[in-house]
Order: C-alpha cells, then sequence, then structure tokens
C-alpha cells in the first residue's frame, strides 16, 4: 500500500468531493476542511455508478457523509457504512492525508 | 467443543422464512437453540411482494429482506443454494441436496408455493414463463428484449401486475382469463366490469372466458395461443399467472398430512401431524385455507416463534384483505365479499370516472362486513380499520363511500381508533405500540418505522401512520415538528423570512447562527435555493449545496452522463439555431431527443464535455434552459393569433416575453406556464403552475395546475386581462409562493396547505389584502434585473470550469461510460449488457 500522490490541495474544492484516478482504481476525495479529508470507491454500490465524489456532502448525528447524487442513499465518510432505510452494501475507505499542501491517499 | 444447544431447521428462506428468523432470534431465550436455515434460491430471502420493483430498476441488493450479514450477525447459519430433498422423521434429520445430514429437534417448513402450471399441450416450449423468482424475471427481461406480444395467462391480482410490468417492458400485452370477470376471487360482477374497462383503456387487451387448448408452436419457441372456442392469440411471449400451489411435496413424500387439494395440514400451533415439525407461510393449510399473501404468513411466523420458544401463543386465521398496486387504478378488496350472514349492500358506481366502490353491512347497519373498491381506494385504510375492529357505523353508511352526496361524511381521524387496531399488518403493528413508541420519544416517521417496524413491508400504511403521528403529537400537547432536517429547528417559510430579514449570503452563517451541525442533503439544496430566489446570485457560488444537477449544471442522468437542454423560449427556434444543436449533438456524440417542454434534449454528455457543448451554444445565442434547477422550465406556446385561423391574441410573443421575464426565477420547486391563443388550448396552460388563455378581450389567468404524478386543473385567478396587469399579477403570485410554501410543494401542493385557498390567495393577489404586493412586486423586479445565464457565467470563469472533469488529477473522461447504439443514435448500455461486458 503506496501513498499515491494526488496533486495540490487547493485542486479539492472545499466541502465537495473529487475524484482521482490512482493506478486503475477510481478514488472519491473529500475536503471537509476543519473536519478534515475523507477518501472513498467513487462507485456507489447501489447501481455500481462511479459517482460518489459527485455527491453533496453533510453529516447526520455528527457522522459526516455523502449523499449518492443518484438516488440518495447515505455512507458514512468515516467507516463507509450505510446509513438510513435502504441497504445496498458497505463501501471502501481509504487513508487520506496532506502533507507539503499535496493530497496523499494510500491505496 | 461440544455445543450443548438444541438444533431447529428452517427449509426455506422466503418471505415467511426470513421473518421466522428474525422473529425468533429476537427472542433471548433463542440463544439454547442453533439456528440453521436451508434456502434453495441463490441468495438471501428478498422482498417478493415488491418484485415488479426489479423491472423499474430496485437492485437486488435493495429487495434483500435479510443479507448474509444480517444472518451471520445473529448467528444464524444460512445455507443459501442448497435444497432439502428428504425428512428422517425416525431420526429427526434431514437431507439436502449437497448431500449434508442434519439433525434437528425442532423443524419448520416454509417452503412457499410454486406458480400453478397447467398441463396444455406445449407449455414447455421457449418463451412460457411464470412470476415468482428473480430468475423467472431476469428471463422474461430477456425473452421481451426479441418480443413484441406477450400474453398473460390468469387475470387475477398477480396476473394484472405481471401483465403491467409486460407492458411496461415494451410489449404488447393481453391478459387472458378463464372467468368471466377480472379478479374473480375479490371483485364482484360489478366491479370486475369497471376494471375491465379501466385495464383495457391502458392499452392492454383481455380476453375473458377463455380456456386455453394448446400454445402454438414455432420452431420449439411459443408463437400464440389456441382457445377451446376456436379462436386465439398471436404472442412472441407467455407469462402464465394461473395461481399457485403450495409446495408441500417434502411433507407428502415423507407421512406428513396434507390436505385433499394440497397444503400441509397445521393446527393453531403451526404444528404438523408431526409434533417436531411446524409448517408456515404460503405452504401451510390452516382450518382450510392457504393464504397468499404475507401478512397472514407473517402472524404465522410470530406463533412458530413463539411456540417453539415455549410460548403458547395461536393463529386463529386472518383477513384476506388486499390492495392491488401498480397497475396504474387503485383496486382493494377487504373483508368477506360473500358474506353468508344476514347483509345489505350499497353501492356507488360512476361510469365516468371509473369509479366503483361497493360495501357490505350486517342487517342492523352497526358493522361493515366486506367492500370493493374499484378506480379510487382512497377510503380503503379507513374502511379496513372499521372492518377490522367491528367499530359502529355512522348512521348513513352511505357516507363511507360517497361523503359528499349523503351530506357531511363521516370524520373519525386516526384518534377514535381503538388502542387494539392493527395499523400495519405486515408487521402486526397496534395504534397503542405506535403511540407508546411516541410517547417514549419517537417524533418523526423513519423513527417509528425504526422501533416498531411499522410501515417497512408493503408501506400501505405510512399515510396513516404519519396521520397518526401527527394527531397523537397534537393531541398531546407535543409540538409537531416542522424542522426540515436534524440541522434546522425551522421550516422552509420560516428560513426563507430569516434569510431576508438578516441579509444573511450563505450557508456557513445560516447554520451558524440559527441551526447546528454541517447539513444534509434536505438542508443544503432549500438554503440554495432560499439564497437564489433572495440574492439571487450565480448559484456555482454555493456549489458545495447543490445537487449533482445545480454543481454541474446539468441533468445527471442514470449511468453519470449529462443531459443538456438549452432554453428556447415559447418554443419558437430558428432554423439557424437548429442547426448548430444538430452540429454540436454530432460533434460531441449526443442523443438528440424533443422533450415534452417544446424544446431539445441533448443526452450522454461526459462531463469534460459539458463547458465546450455550452460554449458553442452560447456562442450561438442560446442560454441555459434550467432544466436541473427548481427554477422556471418552460412557457410551452400555441401558434396564436399570428398563424392559426381561431387564435385571439398573440400568445406565441407573449409565451417568449414570460418566458424571458421569469427565466432563471429559483424556487421551492419547479415552475412550469404556458399560453394559449384561444380556449381551445393547445398549450396546455391549465396544467400549469401559471397558465395564460387568450380572451376577445385580453388574457385570463389561471394558477396552480400541474401534470405530473397528480394532475391538477388550474384555477382561474382573474380574467380579461391586460398585458400590464397580467405580468404584474404573475409577479405578485410567484414571488408570495416563492415566499411561503414548503421544499419541494409545487404550487398546487402549496395552494392545498394554504389557510384560506383560492379565495385568500385571490383576496392577496388582486385586493393586497396583506398590504405586501408592492413589496412583492419590487422583489421580484430586482430578480428580473440581475438574471445572468449560469452558464454564461461559468464558461467566463476558468474557476468554477476546474470542476468540469471527471478526474483532478487526469484529464481523461469516465472509462466506465459504455453505449449501445439503437435507431441510429447512441443510448447507455442496459444493466444486462453492462454485466456481460458488451460495447457496441
Ligand atoms: C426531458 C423530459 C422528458 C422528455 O423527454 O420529454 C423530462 C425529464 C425529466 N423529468 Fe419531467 N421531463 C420532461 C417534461 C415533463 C412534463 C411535461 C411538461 O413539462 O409539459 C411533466 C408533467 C408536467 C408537470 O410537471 O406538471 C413532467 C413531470 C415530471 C415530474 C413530476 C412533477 C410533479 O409535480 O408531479 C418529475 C419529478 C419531480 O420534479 O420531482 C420530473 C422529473 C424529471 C427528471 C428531472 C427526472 C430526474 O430527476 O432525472 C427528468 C430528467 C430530465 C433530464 O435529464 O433532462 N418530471 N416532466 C421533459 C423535459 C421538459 C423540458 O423541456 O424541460
Ligand atoms: C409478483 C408477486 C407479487 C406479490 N404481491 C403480493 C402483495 O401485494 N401482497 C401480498 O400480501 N402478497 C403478495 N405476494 C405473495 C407473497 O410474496 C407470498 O405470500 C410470500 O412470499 C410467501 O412467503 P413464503 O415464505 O411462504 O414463500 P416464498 O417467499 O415462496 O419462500 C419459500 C422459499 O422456500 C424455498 N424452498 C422451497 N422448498 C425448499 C426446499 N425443499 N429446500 C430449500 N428451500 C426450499 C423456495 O425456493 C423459496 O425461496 C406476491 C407474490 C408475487 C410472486
Ligand atoms: S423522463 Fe419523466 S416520465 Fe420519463 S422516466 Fe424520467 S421522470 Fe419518468
Ligand atoms: S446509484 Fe447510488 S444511490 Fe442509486
Amino acid at each position: 500500500m503506496n501513498w499515491n500522490d494526488c496533486g495540490p490541495a487547493a485542486n479539492f474544492a472545499p466541502e465537495l468531493g473529487s475524484c482521482v484516478k490512482i493506478n486503475d482504481e477510481q478514488i472519491a476525495i473529500f475536503n471537509l476542511q476543519e473536519r478534515g479529508w475523507y477518501a472513498t470507491q467513487n462507485l456507489c454500490p447501489h447501481e455500481k455508478r462511479m459517482v460518489l465524489a459527485r455527491g453533496l456532502t453533510g453529516d447526520a448525528n455528527g457522522e459526516p457523509k455523502v449523499v449518492c447524487p443518484l438516488h440518495k442513499r447515505n455512507f458514512s465518510l468515516k467507516t463507509g457504512c450505510q446509513i438510513g432505510d435502504s441497504d445496498c452494501g458497505q463501501i471502501r475507505t481509504y487513508p487520506v492525508k496532506v502533507e507539503n499542501g499535496r493530497v496523499l491517499v494510500q491505496a | 467443543m461440544k455445543d450443548s444447544r438444541k438444533t431447529l431447521i428452517v427449509v426455506g428462506n422466503g418471505m415467511v422464512g426470513h421473518k421466522f428468523c428474525e422473529r425468533f432470534s429476537a427472542s433471548p431465550a433463542a440463544a439454547e437453540w442453533n439456528l440453521i436455515v436451508f434456502g434453495e434460491e441463490p441468495r438471501p430471502a428478498y422482498d417478493r411482494v415488491h418484485l415488479s420493483e426489479y423491472f423499474a430498476g430496485r437492485s437486488v441488493e435493495d429487495l434483500t429482506l435479510g443479507s448474509k450479514a444480517w444472518y451471520a450477525e445473529r448467528g444464524i447459519e444460512l445455507r443459501c443454494g442448497e435444497r432439502i430433498l428428504a425428512l428422517d422423521r425416525e431420526r429427526q434429520c434431514v437431507v439436502s441436496d449437497q448431500g449434508a445430514e442434519l439433525h434437528y429437534q425442532a423443524l419448520v417448513l416454509a417452503t412457499g408455493s410454486a406458480p400453478f402450471v397447467p398441463t396444455v399441450p406445449g407449455v414447455n416450449l421457449k418463451g412460457i414463463f411464470v412470476y415468482r423468482t428473480i430468475e423467472d424475471l431476469d428471463a422474461i427481461r430477456a425473452c421481451a428484449h426479441e418480443s413484441k406480444t406477450c400474453a398473460v395467462i390468469g387475470g387475477g391480482l398477480l396476473g394484472l401486475e405481471a401483465a403491467k410490468a409486460a407492458q411496461d417492458l415494451g410489449l404488447k400485452t393481453s391478459v387472458v382469463e378463464f372467468a368471466p370477470r377480472l379478479m374473480p376471487r375479490q371483485l364482484d360482477e360489478g366491479g370486475g366490469g369497471m376494471l375491465l374497462g379501466v385495464i383495457k383503456s391502458r392499452g392492454i387487451e383481455v380476453l375473458l372466458n377463455r380456456n386455453t387448448k394448446h400454445f402454438v408452436d414455432k420452431n420449439g419457441a411459443v408463437d400464440g395461443l389456441e382457445f377451446v372456442d376456436g379462436s386465439a392469440l398471436q404472442a412472441d411471449m407467455v407469462i402464465i399467472s394461473a395461481g399457485i400451489r403450495p409446495r408441500d411435496e417434502l411433507a407428502r413424500s415423507f407421512g406428513i398430512e396434507v390436505g385433499p387439494r394440497g397444503g400441509i395440514q397445521v393446527d393453531d400451533a403451526m404444528r404438523t401431524s408431526d409434533v417436531k415439525i411446524y409448517a408456515i407461510g404460503e405452504c401451510a393449510l390452516h382450518r382450510g385455507m392457504i393464504y397468499g399473501l404475507v401478512a397472514p404468513g407473517y402472524q404465522q411466523a410470530d406463533v412458530a416463534a413463539a411456540q417453539i420458544l415455549g410460548r403458547d401463543v395461536r393463529f386463529t386465521g386472518a383477513d384476506l384483505s388486499a390492495k392491488l398496486k401498480l397497475i396504474g387504478t387503485d383496486v382493494a378488496s377487504f373483508g368477506n365479499i360473500e358474506p353468508k350472514e344476514a347483509h345489505y349492500d350499497l353501492v356507488v358506481a360512476d361510469r365516468s370516472k371509473g369509479v366503483y366502490k361497493k360495501i357490505f353491512v350486517t342487517a342492523d347497519g352497526k358493522r361493515l362486513l366486506g367492500g370493493i373498491l374499484v378506480g379510487d381506494a382512497s377510503d380503503y385504510g379507513s374502511l379496513l380499520q372499521l372492518y377490522l375492529n367491528a367499530m359502529p357505523l355512522p348512521a348513513e353508511p352511505l357516507a363511507l363511500i360517497a361523503p359528499a352526496v349523503a351530506g357531511g361524511g363521516h370524520s373519525s381521524g386516526p384518534l377514535d381508533l381503538p388502542d387494539t387496531a392493527t395499523i400495519c399488518s405486515c408487521e402486526n403493528v397496534s395504534k397503542a405500540t405506535i403511540c407508546a413508541a411516541i410517547d417514549s420519544g419517537c417524533s418523526k416517521v423513519p423513527e417509528l418505522k425504526k422501533c416498531t417496524k411499522a410501515g417497512t413491508g408493503c408501506g400501505g400504511c405510512v399515510p396513516l401512520v404519519t396521520d397518526l403521528l401527527k394527531a397523537y403529537q397534537k393531541s398531546k400537547g407535543l409540538e409537531v415538528s416542522e424542522a426540515i432536517c436534524e440541522h434546522f429547528p425551522h421550516s422552509r417559510v420560516a428560513l426563507n423570512a430569516i434569510v431576508r430579514a438578516s441579509g444573511i449570503k450563505s450557508f456557513e452563517n445560516l447554520i451558524a447562527k440559527h441551526g447546528q451541525g454541517h447539513g444534509c442533503e434536505i438542508c443544503k439544496p432549500a438554503v440554495a435555493s432560499i439564497l437564489a430566489s433572495t440574492w439571487n446570485e450565480p448559484i456555482l457560488k454555493h456549489a458545495a449545496l447543490q445537487d449533482t444537477n445545480d454543481v454541474f449544471l446539468a441533468n445527471i442522468q442514470k449511468d453519470g452522463t449529462y443531459s443538456v437542454i438549452p432554453r428556447v423560449p415559447g418554443g419558437e427556434i430558428t432554423a439557424d439555431k437548429l442547426i448548430v444543436i444538430g452540429e454540436v449533438a454530432k460533434k460531441y456524440s449526443l442523443y438528440v431527443k424533443i422533450t415534452g417542454g417544446q424544446r431539445i434534449d441533448l443526452l450522454g454528455a461526459h462531463l469534460n464535455d459539458l463547458p465546450a457543448i455550452w460554449s458553442e451554444l452560447i456562442a450561438a445565442g442560446f442560454e441555459s434552459g434550467h432544466a436541473y434547477g427548481k427554477a422556471l422550465r418552460t412557457v410551452k406556446s400555441c401558434v396564436g393569433s399570428t398563424w392559426c385561423r381561431y387564435g385571439v391574441q398573440d400568445s406565441t410573443s407573449m409565451a417568449i416575453r414570460i418566458e424571458e421575464r421569469y427565466r432563471g426565477l429559483r424556487s421551492p420547486h419547479k415552475l412550469k406556464s404556458a399560453v394559449s391563443g384561444c380556449t381551445r388550448e393547445c398549450a396546455e396552460a391549465q396544467s400549469k403552475d401559471f397558465g395564460i388563455i387568450a380572451t376577445e378581450k385580453g388574457w385570463n389567468l389561471y394558477v396552480c395546475g400541474n401534470g405530473g404524478m397528480k394532475p391538477r386543473h388550474a384555477d382561474l385567478l382573474a380574467g380579461d386581462l391586460d398585458d400590464a396587469t397580467l405580468i404584474k399579477y404573475i409577479d405578485r403570485f410567484l414571488m408570495y409562493y416563492i415566499k411561503t410554501a414548503d421544499r419541494l410543494n409545487r404550487t398546487s401542493t402549496w395552494l392545498d396547505k394554504l389557510p384560506g385557498g383560492l379565495a385568500h390567495l385571490k383576496d392577496v393577489i388582486l385586493n393586497d389584502s396583506l398590504g405586501i404586493c408592492e413589496e412583492l412586486e419590487t422583489q421580484m423586479q430586482q430578480l428580473v434585473d440581475t438574471y445572468e445565464c449560469e452558464w454564461k457565467n461559468a464558461v467566463n470563469d476558468p474557476e468554477k470550469l476546474k470542476r468540469f472533469n471527471h478526474f483532478v488529477n487526469s484529464d481523461e473522461r469516465d472509462p466506465t461510460h459504455a453505449f449501445a447504439r439503437e435507431r441510429e443514435q447512441i443510448r447507455p448500455l442496459a444493466d444486462d449488457e453492462r454485466l456481460a461486458g458488451t460495447t457496441v
């Protein structure tokens, strides 16, 4: 597992997700500013589309989450577990950090 | 280490088998048991009741009732894809098709039923299906791709559901029924006749009194049916839905008592003739009844679980009430529709509306015995409650099905129900349970669902649960929450007022001062909409608040590509502009379609291409059409007096003027309008949020109509207006709506909730009864003056364009997009094609 350089932190819009390509994998990275950085798979397990980076972010009872733009399934950014009624499975999360102004993700 | 626990084996992991596991494992006493479940299907139990939604896009995961993880968490051993072949009752063990032999101390048969397939010659031909499992549906969908026509055998509840599904798959569909009417088990002649009319009007052919003689063979595949009466029907495929047969084969082969016409005989404890063996669900025959519905099966699961755990609970029979879903009209029946005791019936039949309602009332007029509803089942919930709880009826029972006619009607709200009333019959949740949950702190429907399970089955009781929650909270003096979500203790209307009064221009400030946490998918877009219709700044300033459509100024499609809809005011467009659209579509390989709103949709655009596409469109004079926003969409027009021999005003010019005035206007929900040049109403103005119809003297203004899910005709707000007054009234109307509507309420829903209704609205707009009209006009004028095309703003701002890239670290497009060609254009691959990895 390497730390992969995903480019300058300034490329990652605040409070939004952005998608990076690491080898052949698509990873969604979320810049939640003072609440930290998170990374998950970009694939929504519901209908298997590469869209999670384009979802709204927010929180549920303090837990940071992303909301799939297609049918609004909610996933915890911390654990990848689904939040709410339905269950289409858990998403993968990845360690992510910012060093010297560069975003690094471990995948 | 030796396991000291007793072994309980469940055969069958369907809906009822799963419910059994849920109920059983919830008891602390279950710790003494090792629970092992065998299911012949390849996956854990799923929601068969909502199986048809699989065609509408619900995934297997979505339909799953308990995942493998769910079973593992409860320490239950789930063995999918393994079938039980034999029972050795002497040695108390079961044998599976994979050679496993397991001993049990108790055994539950939950083997369900299988579709009944009549032994008609040709029934084994290719293209003949049943409708029960995911695999059946996969096979049907695959065959439908190559078929044009479909016959459904059986005009019962399930047959009609299958027919609707076949029609939705694009097949010309016919239903073949042996009996002289549809749904013979649930409906009487009158109801069946009314339903027949409705089904036919939906384009499904119905053949009654038809007995199939044989299926027509064309090279080993079915090509139609021939009937005993000599008539015939062509069909490329056939779905058989002619009833169910209990799967009692294990019981039958190993000496457990079965009924003369099938079904495993059980007593009120759900015990079979072998005291160690129970049977529940559709395989069980109880007091001569096999229940083909899930709710009685769940009750049986409850009883069997309690019995095995040593509690003496009994099943004494259940209600056969049913509400048909999915067919596009309401059909329901409840209680006994052929009562034996003395009774009279009351019927309301309105052919013009396709409504038929019949109830059976005891001879003394005191209790309801049963009823049938076709075309309008809105009374189903309340009638069912009256029936199930044997509640006293109003003096004039006709009022139950025709309140207006019988004068006054009855108004028993959810609070009048007895505490024992079953609110959710799937999960058997009583009113008392729900009220207790509210007392212990549940204050929202999702919380109630979670802690009582009410409304988690077929979902039919959710409106009743919601009403009960509100009524009960009110009666207890509890606050009925107006909060839009966990982050703001305010309604949208209150937030709107706060924003305007305090001058707050950002979400961060608003949530810091008036809310908590960091927002969610409910409050963020709602606040974005409020900020936009108050301050009218370009919405990408608040990109992080927007739904994906607004973030990228385009509608996301099922495959993650986007659509592009330029504004075409009034639907009027020059040949040159059409050519530009065509050229752009060609250049970026887009699918082209004329929308229902008199403009053109270009679909299948890669995120990365959106800026280039829009730059070219803008250069040719196009603007954003806001098809992605809760904003003004289209103002449809007809050709009007300029061309049409009947037109009395220039409706096209007026439509363009209105569309250009309100373009970009953000609102609680989308806004649509139309202008017709005369009363023939070719622009369908009366189905719009605000619609205008030309008169000899000016314009009639209609408001609060819509098409969509719940169509509503607009109401006349004012007549014979001159141009200036028309615009003034629309300004006031729209601004008043924007300021006072809840989030995602169309104008019609808003009007329904507006105290005083239309009369009040007229008073505000025409007579300025609130003294706010000047303010409304000024605020609207400010929005009109500050309009800016969102796309023009974006393509001129390199900072904003940065986000229009699928990857932040590569210029590559999303490599997972793939298209097929159909009718000379692209379309996204269907799910099965994606899985197969085909790219055409
Ligand atoms: C493209 C179009 C269908 C078409 O191919 O013709 C369409 C497509 C969508 N409609 Fe529509 N509607 C389209 C005309 C209509 C019409 C007809 C009309 O406007 O004359 C109606 C009924 C009239 C009405 O709204 O009163 C209509 C009633 C709906 C509804 C139900 C609204 C309701 O109040 O019940 C929704 C769902 C919603 O908005 O919540 C919806 C939602 C949608 C969405 C946005 C669904 C979604 O979230 O993806 C579709 C995506 C559009 C896209 O990606 O571009 N669409 N939709 C039509 C675009 C018109 C346009 O030029 O902008
Ligand atoms: C399309 C459709 C729509 C429906 N709509 C409604 C509705 O609106 N309302 C309603 O109340 N009901 C509806 N039903 C009926 C409802 O689905 C059934 O009542 C319910 O599924 C019965 O549950 P069950 O567990 O008894 O049987 P099933 O769900 O059929 O489960 C039995 C399971 O046992 C397995 N099995 C059988 N024999 C063995 C063996 N020897 N070894 C291992 N496994 C075995 C079977 O493969 C099956 O998976 C509908 C049914 C269908 C098909
Ligand atoms: S375009 Fe409208 S009617 Fe058609 S599928 Fe989408 S939402 Fe439904
Ligand atoms: S694809 Fe993500 S919720 Fe449906």
